[in-house]
């Protein structure tokens, strides 16, 4: 398993290597550098242009040097010195800005990954193993309906539904009064009484599909011989299907994590705009509207950093569970 | 081969193991089907894989099932133990379990045909009783769970052990079946072990409840010659030692000749022709029985001859052939009789059975056997005593 | 072996097929294509779907003619009018009239918020007919004409069946409109999918080896991105002076470029399995060329499995597209798509006093809905005994 380990953190490094290639990449893109937009945007404004700063930026950045140089710059200072660069939008330190964010946007996803498999499990093995009964076609159809939903649609009939039938507009994860005050057990309840609207809105998609995984694998699995096996055995029926064709079933959900968690951070990034929660989203799409490069690459390299780790932790896992992988790569 | 040292065999041995009621020639019955009907009902219309079969299986024998792919055989054997899956049902006829008795007690019978799939009375004749193994030993081992850990659960189900008990048990029936070094590969995975290997442990795992009839369906089929042989000496020690009878299911009439102590023939869902294995094979009756002794290669002799397939391919069950289901591939096809009445089972002895009209059966003339046999001559088993 | 159990994937033309042919007439020798066919008309909900498939082509492709008005044409006065019921029966003033007609709006200003609250007058009549003459459009670009499907009697009049938004346009012909651009977004950013896909994963699966290994590096790297942020990242690099067309475009290939992984996985997989199979060695020893091998013979025989993954792709595409449009970084105004037509409906504000501009949501739902159940059923089809 040690072995397993370290082979999987030496595949994440080229990994992240090209993700930080391609964020810098995306940070280059827009015509000009971000220095020219900051000057244009100042001008237009009709602030003077202080060229002793704007040499001094074009300094710190290496915008005078070669790309290549200017990526090491940019890498460098933040993998040794956690130094993101600066928002223009905001005139402070990226890492100033981020990290309150991010933490709740981590928070909000592995809260809404847990669920959605709390969720999904009961619904998938019942499905599964009713197959073609009310039930099943019943939540059959909801998948579908919560596949189809993009989960900003769903979280504006959802505001909408608030806002007519209760009066309220409803949003943000804290009470007013909780807003700015410290971490206490007060705060956490009252997180608690609110995060589970996001956390349903940013789910239902994913809830769905994992329904969706776990019965076409269970559905699978039951026909498969070593059921048939266990049943001869004289086993009870609930017991064969929770032991056997549950278990196999469940390397395939657990690997879902892989790439749920991905679309979970993307699909925060939407509700949040929606129902105004002070996570990364609205952030990073004020950013990039306003292509405030180096903001908006900080976000997308911690994001993408973020979801390698995730697969990473889902790849152990599933060779924690299933033998075969745990004996193949050992 | 080898019919003829069965024969020796057949004829002595059971009396000495079985020593059964008097006047049955093999042992008591220990399960008896009569007019046992599996259908599945699918989309496309009924499907009657097993469509009436009578078979009865004698304590401490082996009875083979012999036919071409299709006909039914797994799915009699999974009948037995209810083990049909949706869409099939057992629709009717009964499954006559005798339990207990063995010792001379007075034993019941039980209808396994009237209970619920998975209810309990089922369960527990599964396992216990009656035991079964399967043809793919690569996919009917779960690969995830230790071997110790799938035969402790079977041990246990029917048994009042603890777990290290248990465990002790299963080490045990791994070394009955020639697992080497059980202590230690108790604990390993089956993907681990080779097919061979996997296919001992699944007949260990049946084993764990002394069950009075193993089932064993194409237990050999998906393994290589060697091991093929390998694993038949092993279940025939097994029953010497364990006296438990078997239901082998193949398509091979080597294995049959190899194995058998009596031997059903099956085309279509229906047995076609009974008897024990000498009998079948000295003197098949039935046209398709011939034909598939036909389709044996026979050592050392005519070596250059061509084997023998039977004509055409087995029909589309869910539309069988109105009369003798056999009567479109079949050489001694009588027009306007054979597809007109479906064969009775006609009696030949005491414990033989065909479904033919050459041997009378629709009030017809009955020209009987020796017409046949210019329709389709006979094979030569006795030819095969080169080796 | 029996007939019905031949595998369904078998191309017709190879021996078993034509030997099973003899014995059981038409089945077993139609073609694949059929084959498929005969088992997709058997899912009910999947040929229910393909008509509204169908329907919604057609919306797109005739939109000027069946949206009453043109999507750009406003009207002040009628800054977020609710929609107008259609009615059939006219019974007041006495007599009995037959025929569609709408009623029409009184407007008071609120005093406090100034906004305009409408109310519709029973009194009003507006006469609804079809084939009308209204605004004048030019078809496809090209043709021009004023006749409208539907829409009121009198040109001068303004009828909104599903309400207006802020500046007084008519939802449902902007929706109408919409349909074109985010289903043609979904085909072709599936189309430039395809391209991406089949070549790679093609020459993946055929050649195999190191080929194969690098193609795959690349597509796993791929994967393990979140595809989110970084649609959002190339979305918003996309320059903001850029015209409608480009614009529309460039989000396609964004969009693409990220969509292609699955489908390349998909065809590499179909094709390392038929490289095994007895009809490409024999093609091969007869001498064709690796790139005939790969037209005449492997394309059509998973061809079904690629349309299935091709329907499935289009509803992500629609999906994709609404949201970043929705974010205000996909396609931009003036260009009619759902999202953008969503994007109005960003603040509780809005929703709350008119909710009905969440209508496009709805199109955007039915249309990923059916084009779903469509893609299932043509893969179950394609492949009944996966
Ligand atoms: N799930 C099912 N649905 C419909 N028909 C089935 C199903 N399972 C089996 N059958 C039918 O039952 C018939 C008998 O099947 P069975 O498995 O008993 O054949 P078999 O004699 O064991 O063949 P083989 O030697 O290939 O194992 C088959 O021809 C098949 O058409
Ligand atoms: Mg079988």
């Amino acid at each position: 398993m040690a072995k397993l380990v370290i082979r999987r953190l030496i595949y994440m490094v080229p990994t992240m290597f090209a993700i930080s290639v391609v964020t810098f990449l995306i940070i280059q893109l827009p015509p000009g550098d971000f220095l020219s937009t900051y000057i244009a945007e100042l001008s237009s404004r009709g602030d003077a242009v202080d060229t002793r700063l704007v040499e001094a930026l074009r300094e710190r950045y290496g915008l005078n040097d070669p790309i290549y140089v200017q990526y090491y710059q940019w890498i460098s200072h933040i993998v040794l010195q956690g130094d993101f660069g600066d928002s223009f939008l905001y005139r402070r330190p990226v890492a100033d800005l981020i990290w309150n964010r991010l933490g709740l946007t981590i928070a909000l996803a592995v809260a809404t990954l847990l669920v959605s498999w709390a969720i999904a499990f009961p619904i998938g093995v019942y499905s599964a193993v009713k197959q073609h009964s009310a039930g099943d076609y019943a939540f059959t159809f909801i998948g579908f309906l919560g596949l189809a939903t993009p989960n900003f649609l769903l979280a504006l009939i959802f505001v909408w539904i608030s806002f007519n039938y209760f009066g309220q507009s409803v949003g943000g994860l804290f009470s007013p009064e909780f807003a700015d005050a410290a971490w206490n057990l007060g705060k956490v309840l009252d997180l608690l009484s609110h995060v589970w609207v996001p956390v349903l809105i940013i789910g239902m998609a994913g809830t769905a599909s994992l329904i969706r995984v776990l019965r076409a694998n269970l559905l699978d699995e039951l026909r498969k011989p070593y059921v048939t096996t266990a049943r001869a055995k004289g086993l009870p029926e609930w017991r064969i299907i929770l032991k056997y064709p549950v278990r196999m079933a469940l390397g395939p959900f657990i690997s879902t994590a892989g790439w749920l968690l991905p679309s979970l951070i993307g699909g925060e990034v939407l509700v949040s705009i929606v129902i105004g929660l002070d996570t990364t989203g609205p952030l990073l799409v004020e950013a990039l509207i306003s292509q405030d490069m180096y903001l908006a690459g900080s976000f997308i390299l911690i994001l993408a950093t973020l979801t390698v780790i995730g697969t990473l932790l889902s790849d152990l896992l599933l060779a924690w569970w299933d033998p075969r992988i745990r004996y193949a790569e050992g | 081969m080898r019919a003829g040292e069965r024969a020796a065999e057949a004829g002595g041995a059971p009396a000495a193991q079985a020593g059964g009621a008097p006047g049955a020639p093999g042992g008591e019955v220990l399960v008896e089907l009569r007019g046992l009907k599996t259908h599945f009902f699918t989309d496309e219309g009924t499907v009657r894989a097993v469509d009436g079969v009578d078979l009865e299986i004698r304590r401490g024998r082996t009875l083979c099932v012999v036919g071409e792919s299709g006909c039914g055989k797994s799915i009699t054997a999974r009948s037995i133990l209810q083990l049909v899956e949706a869409p099939g049902r057992v629709v009717d006829g009964r499954i006559l379990l005798r339990r207990g008795g063995a010792d001379g007690g007075p034993g019941e019978v039980v209808d396994l045909a009237g209970l619920k799939p998975g209810g309990k009375e089922i369960r527990s004749v599964r396992g216990k009783d009656i035991a079964m193994i399967f043809q793919e030993p690569m996919t009917s081992l779960s690969l995830v769970h230790t071997v110790g850990n799938q035969m402790v659960e079977a041990i246990r189900v029917h048994n009042d052990v603890g777990k290290r008990e248990a465990r002790e048990r299963a080490v045990e029936l791994l070394g009955m079946v020639n697992i080497p070094n059980p202590g230690r590969l108790v604990d390993s995975y089956p993907f681990q072990f080779s097919g061979g290997m996997r296919q001992r442990v699944m007949i260990a795992m049946a084993l764990s409840c002394d069950p009075g009839l193993l089932i064993a369906d194409e237990p050999t089929t998906a393994l290589d010659v060697t091991t093929q042989a390998q694993i038949m000496e092993l279940l025939k020690r097994l029953q010497r030692e364990l006296g438990m009878a078997i239901m082998f299911i193949t398509h091979d009439m080597g294995v049959v000749a190899e194995m058998a102590d009596d031997v059903a023939i099956m085309y279509l869902g229906k047995v076609v022709e009974k008897g024990p294995v000498d009998d079948i094979f000295h003197d098949p009756k039935h046209p398709y029985t011939r034909a598939l002794l036909e389709s044996i290669p026979k050592i050392g002799h005519r070596r250059r001859e061509r084997l023998r397939s039977i004509k055409g391919i087995v029909p589309d069950p869910a539309n069988r052939p109105a009369g003798c289901v056999f009567h479109t591939r079949c050489d001694a096809f009588m027009p306007g009789r054979c597809d007109a009445t479906v064969p009775p089972p006609v009696a030949l002895g005491p414990d033989r059975q065909v479904r033919c009209l050459l041997y009378g059966g629709d009030g017809g003339p009955a020209p009987g056997a020796p017409d046949a046999q210019t329709a389709a001559p006979e094979p030569t088993p006795e030819s095969s005593h080169g080796d | 072996m029996a007939v019905r159990q031949l595998p369904p994937d078998q191309p017709a033309g190879t021996a078993p097929i034509e030997a099973a042919a003899a014995t059981d007439g038409g089945v077993a020798v139609a073609p694949q294509w059929k084959l498929v066919w005969w088992r997709f008309r058997k899912h009910r909900l999947a040929m229910v779907s393909a008509v509204f498939v169908l329907l919604f082509a057609l919306v797109g492709v005739f939109a000027e003619f069946l949206a009453p008005t043109t999507p750009d044409s406003y009207s002040a006065d009628h800054t977020y009018a609710p929609p107008q019921g259609l009615h059939f029966v006219d019974t007041s003033g006495g007599g009995t009239r037959f025929g569609p007609y709408v009623h029409g709006y009184t407007s008071v200003r609120d005093p406090e918020t100034l906004a305009r609250v409408f109310q519709e007058d029973e009194s009003q009549r507006i006469d609804v007919g079809f084939f009308v003459r209204g605004e004048p459009y030019e078809m496809w670009g090209f043709i021009p004409s004023d006749r409208h499907f539907i829409g009121p009697t009198d040109p001068e009049q303004r009828v909104y069946f599903l309400g207006a938004d802020r500046n007084g346009r008519d939802l449902l012909s902007r929706i109408i409109y919409g349909t074109r651009i985010s289903l043609s977004i979904g085909l072709v950013g599936v189309a430039l999918t395809f391209v991406f896909g089949i070549v790679l994963g093609g020459v993946s699966g055929y050649f195999g080896g190191r080929t194969d290994t690098a193609i795959q590096r690349v597509i796993e790297f791929l994967m393990s991105i979140p595809t989110i942020p970084l649609w959002l990242g190339l979305s918003a690099a996309v320059p903001r002076t850029w015209g409608p067309l480009e614009t529309y475009f460039a989000i396609t290939v964004i969009l693409s470029v990220i969509g292609w992984t699955d489908l390349a996985r998909v065809v590499r997989g179909r094709f390392l399995s038929l490289r095994e199979e007895d009809f490409v060695l024999a093609a091969r020893l007869d001498g064709c060329s690796r790139p005939r091998i790969i037209l005449r013979h492997m394309l059509p025989s998973f061809s079904s499995h690629i349309i299935a993954s091709l329907t499935l792709a289009i509803p992500y595409m629609i999906l994709a597209e609404t949201s970043l449009s929705f974010l205000g970084l996909g396609l931009q105004p003036p260009v009619v798509s759902w999202g953008v037509l969503l994007q109005e409906s960003q603040n509780i504000r809005t929703i709350a006093t008119a909710p009905w501009l969440l209508l496009p949501g709805v199109a955007v739902v039915v249309a990923v809905l059916v084009l779903n159940f469509v893609g299932d059923g043509v893969r179950d089809s394609a492949d009944p005994y996966r």
